[in-house]
């Protein structure tokens, strides 16, 4: 099966370097045994159908869609966070509109989700979903409370670092992400599978937000910064 | 490049809290999208043929003229109105979710050639680190034989990538994703 040499007028995106992406199979991570595809990936060369894909507008949001606090009649427990950040693409140029998708535990480690059973309490006033669209400097904000860890079966005694889903869409369906924000310092950090799955650490680190005193509002809650890069390619004359 | 894009990690079991509860997309095609009529179902089986409960499964195509919703693509044709050819669906405890879409047209390969209709898909699912791309052809169409990407793919594992029609319900097709195992599905690096 040769590569196409021809790949047309599409300008193609970057691929992304050796080990900053997790392997499909990581035995540590059990789950990935039965999952993980044995055969290699087949090579795409980019076109049309990769490099386009879903696009948001202002419309889509609602009020406290990015407010985690406010979403039920009274207020969540837990230390009240504002996480907030840019989202660029990998030759540091923003991505405005970009769909940020957020899912987390509550601040006891439990997820309103039925196939949750840890036996921590539900919290009534919070849902734990959140989203919003980057702004044109690609810049996005929650509020919400920091999730609690918790326990899984991966392993003896397994503990998930605590953690928040992101699901991002960019411009392409090829850019398409789903990662999770990790806290500064976590212990746990060195017992988790799915943390450690990605073998370059430059890019693992990538995953932990940062504290950020400048965000941080006094009398009210502590601020992290977590930027996200986006796959990228090289500018072509009709971008801006 | 100047930047390490950030790495991926898993969806894990609870995305339907923040990736379909308010936002599953069944439709792709309304009533007033013009195109042939598919009502595709999709199922997930894991390396020993058990279904997964917890995937979703996103669909991003063309529409029945083969142009995408998208300023990237610059081909002269208009976009069906309304259409924006996403799809998003979370999967059943028999692994299943079900799109309702239309078989889309012919969109450029990768000089001067056309691609056979198909719809780009994305798995995501515990135990999946990164999602998997795969691609959902329809079998029997005469355009895959002059398929670019169908024809980097070995000629035995190309059946992986087929949706088959149910005979006895017109319109109605059926993809099969197997993550590994004998009839592992052909995923992409895209």
């Amino acid at each position: 099966m040769s590569r196409p040499t021809n790949e047309g007028s599409i300008t193609q995106y970057h691929r992304t370097p050796a080990g900053s992406q997790p392997p499909s199979l990581c035995e540590p991570y059990q789950a990935t045994v039965r999952r993980s595809p044995t055969r290699p990936l087949i090579v795409l060369p980019h076109t049309l159908s990769e490099i386009t894909g879903p696009l948001y507008g202002r419309e889509e949001i609602g009020e406290t869609d990015n407010d985690l606090t406010r979403q039920h009649a009274g207020e969540p427990l837990g230390e009240r966070i504002i996480v907030t950040g840019r989202v660029l693409d990998d030759n540091g140029r923003p991505v405005p509109n970009a769909l940020l998708e957020v899912w987390q535990a509550n601040a006891t480690g439990r997820y309103r989700h039925k196939n949750d059973q840890h036996p921590a309490p539900l919290d009534p006033n919070f849902t734990g979903a959140g989203r919003t669209l980057t702004d044109e400097n690609g810049s996005y904000r929650f509020l919400t409370i920091k999730p609690g860890a918790y326990p899984w079966l991966n392993h003896y005694n397994a503990w998930r670092p605590a953690h928040i889903h992101f699901s991002i869409f960019g411009r392409a369906f090829l850019t398409r992400l789903v990662t999770q924000m990790y806290f500064p310092g976590d212990p746990l950090f060195a017992f988790d599978p799915i943390f450690k799955s990605i073998p370059d650490e430059k890019a693992r680190e990538r995953l932990i937000s940062k504290f950020d005193l400048e965000t941080t509002q006094p009398q009210w809650a502590l601020g992290f910064r977590f930027d996200i890069v986006l796959r990228g390619r090289d500018a072509t004359p009709f971008e801006a | 490049m100047e930047l390490i894009p950030t790495p991926s990690q898993t969806a894990g079991p609870y995305f339907h809290l923040g990736m379909t509860e308010t936002r599953s997309v069944k439709c792709i095609a309304g009533p007033q999208t013009k195109g042939e009529r598919v009502w595709l179902t999709c199922r997930v089986l894991d390396g020993e043929g058990a279904p997964l409960n917890d995937a979703v499964i996103e669909i991003w195509q063309a529409d029945a003229d083969g142009k995408y919703n998208h300023p990237d693509d610059m081909q002269k044709k208009t976009v069906d109105p309304g259409w924006v050819g996403f799809g998003r669906m979370a999967t059943e405890e028999d692994g299943s979710c079900e799109f309702e879409t239309i078989r889309p047209g012919r969109v450029p390969g990768f000089g001067s050639g056309l691609q056979a209709p198909h719809l780009n898909v994305a798995i995501f699912a515990r135990g999946l680190l990164k999602q998997l791309y795969t691609r959902v052809y329809f079998a029997g169409d005469p355009a895959n034989s002059e398929d670019p990407v169908i024809a980097l793919v070995p000629p035995q594992r190309r059946d992986t990538l087929m949706a088959e029609p149910d005979a006895a319900r017109p319109g109605h097709w059926s993809f099969d994703i197997h993550l590994r195992g004998e009839q592992e599905t052909v995923f992409f690096d895209v």
